[in-house]
């Protein structure tokens, strides 16, 4: 069996971050990636958080096929009959070093594919990892993808979401309904100038905009729309469990189609064309879900690991994804110098997401999964903050109100009740 | 547009050997939910005019909705071989 000192399954952003770590070091990498280019199987919402990864690579982030920087965020509670947005206009977020990109993956992950071949490492496509083999103690010796099998001293589980292979294995749970989400989206083309105006961008600016309530019918979830160079993702994701659960239970696939016709949605994409449907599987575990992330020879990045966390009004992933891949790098290159590629010596890897942001803000998050499966925040709230806006907006044929006693008597009636209070004061946890 | 316009914007490379497969008979004796049939975003499952129900896998985006909803393990599924399935222009 052919033998290199590390194998990456999966080009994804986790395994080229770990891959291009390895070959900065002069360590012999092949990365393994099914589709025919590194990317062509993977789908983002839209956004990656460059802050907590600049001075990670920071060489790379310069030239990186990035969209757009996010400058404005917007947040709609849709409510039945009335929605209300937050929106925020940043100038810090306008000004570089810029927090966040939107991005597209197709685009992002065949140039980070290109940067770890700079260096000289392997990205072979079109090739799927058919198995990750052990040996008879248990030890993780490398990979077979067809009639070939490869050995490594480290082998770097990046396969994403579903962790397929590891789970065949036994070194991680398969996903179950409950932890996970299911993303989808279209990308619609508009011109630059028409997504400047619609937004109120300046140049290279873009927005941010998430949707909750209505938009899910109650569901755990919510919709999205970041703005690209020349097109837009507008999409949703749903809990899986909560389309499971549902009494009167809806086509995942009408939920789109139906926010694009809402008359917030409507005017956003009129005249966009549709170019690309795609959906990705989304892990919403959090902490509780992550598996053992090392063993005997091997160590586990990004997706695969359950390393992503939405935080309702941020959704991250692709951050962490690109941290583990560097540590795990780090960890290898440090075992390959001891010549001890155990599980004590690659463990290291985990020490270092415990004491980065990855594990630390999983952690800081880590009542956020259970806490977001309470249905109501899909339904009362946003509908209960825009009925109350609405009341205070409205003039009718009656004489007015008090704008005090228009205030009290909604919060007496959608808030200072047992229920509502019992799960504000759930909340504090988040 | 309707879904099977939507995927028809997509890449594909079809492989004649299918990635999913029912187990028809686990599928009629114990599932009364049958999730794939409306969680799928594709839209790729359907009841046949026997009852059984089918996969258009052609169509798949490999998002593995179906298999994490499967609550009966009637589905027996893996990731296209190399060079199949939807090739992702934008992502």
């Amino acid at each position: 069996m052919e033998k290199v000192d590390c194998i990456v399954v999966g080009g994804g952003l986790a395994g080229l971050s770990a891959a291009y770590g390895l070959v900065s070091e002069g360590l012999e990498v092949i990365v393994v990636e099914r589709g025919d280019y590194s990317g062509a199987k993977n789908v983002t919402g839209g956004r990656l958080y460059v802050s907590p990864i600049r001075d990670i690579y920071p060489e790379l982030w310069e030239s990186a096929p990035f969209e757009r920087h996010v400058a404005r965020e917007l947040v709609t509670l849709m409510g039945e009959g009335a929605s209300t947005t937050v929106e925020l206009a940043s100038d810090r977020f306008a000004t570089a070093p810029h927090q966040s990109y939107t991005v597209l993956r197709a685009r992002l992950d065949q140039w980070f594919a290109d940067q770890v071949m700079e260096k000289g490492g392997m990205v072979i496509t079109k090739n799927r990892v058919d198995d990750i083999l052990r040996d008879e103690s248990g030890r993780v010796i490398g990979i077979r993808a067809g009639d070939d099998e490869i050995g490594a001293d480290v082998t770097i589980i990046a396969e994403g979401v579903l962790g397929l292979l590891s789970s065949k294995i036994g070194l991680r749970e398969e996903p179950a309904a409950r932890d996970h989400a299911l993303g989808y989206k279209e990308i619609l083309e508009l011109p630059p100038g028409v997504i400047q105006d619609r937004w109120h961008l300046n140049d290279g600016e873009g927005a941010a905009h998430l949707f909750m309530g209505k938009v899910t019918k109650g569901m755990m979830g919510g919709g999205f729309l970041y703005t690209n160079k020349e097109s837009i993702s507008l999409g949703i994701v749903v809990g899986m469990q909560t389309m499971k659960d549902r009494r009167e239970k809806v086509d995942s696939y009408t939920l789109l189609d139906e926010f694009k016709e809402m008359p917030q949605i409507k005017p956003l994409v009129e005249g966009g064309t549709l170019v690309e449907y795609s959906a990705h599987a989304v892990p919403e575990g959090g902490i509780a879900k992550v598996p053992k992330l090392f063993g005997d020879g091997y160590l586990m990045v990004g997706d695969a690991a359950g390393l992503a966390l939405n935080a309702l009004i941020t959704v991250r992933g692709m951050d962490f994804a690109i941290a583990s891949g560097f540590y795990a790098a780090r960890a290898a290159i440090d075992a390959k110098a001891r010549g001890d590629f155990s599980a004590a010596g690659l463990a290291q890897y985990e020490r270092s997401l415990r004491s980065s942001f990855v594990l630390k803000d999983l952690q800081t998050a880590r009542d956020i999964p259970h806490t977001i499966e309470n249905p109501r925040l899909f339904t009362h709230y946003p509908q209960a903050v825009s009925s109350l806006l609405e009341k205070l907006f409205t003039i009718g044929p009656q004489p007015s109100r008090k704008l005090s006693s228009t205030v009290i008597s909604a919060v007496r009636k959608d808030f200072l009740n047992p229920t509502t209070l019992r799960e504000l004061w759930a909340m504090r946890k988040i | 547009m309707n879904i099977e316009g939507k995927l028809g914007l997509d890449v594909f490379k079809i492989d004649k050997e299918r990635h999913i497969t029912i187990d028809v008979e686990v599928c009629n004796a114990v599932c009364t939910n049958k999730a794939c049939l409306y969680v799928c975003p594709a839209h790729l499952y359907e009841i046949d005019d026997q009852g059984n129900n089918t996969v258009n896998y052609e169509g798949c985006l490999e998002c593995g909705t179906c298999l994490i909803c499967c609550d009966h393990r009637a589905l027996t599924w893996h990731y296209p071989r190399g060079e199949y399935g939807v090739q992702y222009r934008m992502g």
